[in-house]
């Protein structure tokens, strides 16, 4: 903690490392290179999907209610999230941690509301018979094609495993706000960047993954009878 | 000292982060609205993944500060992610010569049990 206090007395050059490596700070630094690194796992996750909806007969159940109308909700939650913890930035650099730890609650709230209308979804998509590697049987037999090729069971494993990752860093990312709300005045107001960032990045790849898995699979004509 | 002073402070008003916010919800409003006009799923996919990079860089720049932050580490971050989702799309043509190597069922598979 001594070298980072005589540290701050010598701006260091962006090249030069050591405690303030770009003029940003080490462990903020360390945030970004995790960021990279986790956009990469949702990248190859992505791709993945990409790959396999390129080489099968893909089923395109969502109808606008409930699964459209909840994912648009579920964005604007994310959304909304991400502009209160960037309020709550902002409070904490005026050196307002009060304000800073209502903002970094507002945006717990909207986080968690995600999860919830999220698992509300996937009830809704279990209950109609969708598991990871197999499909209902209306599903089925709505989408086969009509030279006979069966719409691939591989809908539900990718659907699970990206919104459900995605799923699993909104929570973490709540716990990591929930602590850091709790502890805001103790913490340095680079340590509440440092947790924006985290939350940002789960914005960020659930702007891709909406409009990828929900959006391309919605079912435009109302196709599937129920 | 300067560089103590150039950390604390958080460039961007309340006023700009809400107007990136409704950028933001606008954006998304288009791509809900383009779910459902008819166009070939090629031009559909170019268009929303077009949209959601403009909606990952306005979140990037400005809530996650990148805009104000040296041109270094953005040199640093950004190229490296961008090759690497690069070297990642080479394999995707491979899934246009495996389209033809799936098993054509002659009959349907049993479906799954209602649990």
């Amino acid at each position: 903690m001594s070298t980072e206090a005589r540290a701050v007395h010598f701006p260091a050059a962006d090249w030069g490392g050591g405690v303030h490596p770009y003029r940003v700070g080490h462990r903020k630094l360390g945030m970004w290179l995790f960021i990279v690194s986790d956009s990469l796992t949702f990248s190859a996750l992505l791709i993945g999907y990409a790959y396999l909806r390129a080489s099968n007969v893909w089923p395109t159940p969502f109808p606008f209610y409930p699964s459209i109308v909840f994912s648009s909700v579920m964005t604007f939650c994310l959304l909304s999230s991400s502009l209160t913890m960037v309020f709550g930035v902002s409070a904490s650099s005026h050196g307002n941690k009060t304000a800073a730890r209502k903002w970094i609650l507002a945006t717990i709230f909207f986080g968690v509301a995600f999860i919830v209308l999220h698992l509300i979804e996937w009830n809704h998509l279990i209950g109609e018979g969708l598991r990871p590697f197999s499909l209902p049987a209306h599903w089925i037999s709505t989408f086969t094609t009509t030279d006979g090729k069966l719409p691939t069971p591989l809908f539900g494993a990718t659907f699970f495993t990206i919104t459900g990752l995605h799923m699993f860093h909104v929570a973490t990312g709540a716990v990591y706000l929930g602590v850091v709300a709790a502890r805001v005045k103790k913490l340095k107001h680079e340590d509440i960047e440092i947790s924006g960032l985290y939350w940002h990045f789960v914005d960020l790849v659930w702007m891709f993954v909406f409009p990828l898995i929900y959006i391309l699979s919605v079912d435009v004509g109302g196709h599937l009878a129920k | 000292m300067s560089a103590h002073v150039e950390e604390e402070h958080f460039a961007g008003s309340n006023k700009l982060f809400t107007s990136i916010w409704v950028w933001l919800i606008l954006l998304t409003l288009v791509e809900i609205f383009l779910a459902y006009r008819p166009m070939p799923i090629h031009y559909m996919l170019i268009i929303l993944l077009g949209l959601s990079i403009i909606k990952a860089a306005l979140i990037v720049a400005y809530f996650m500060h990148m805009k104000f932050e040296r041109l270094s580490l953005i040199l640093t971050i950004v190229p490296m992610l961008v090759v690497c989702i690069c070297l990642l799309f080479v394999f995707f043509p491979d899934s246009f010569r495996s389209v033809g190597l799936r098993y054509e069922f002659k009959e349907q598979p049993p479906a799954a049990e209602e649990q």
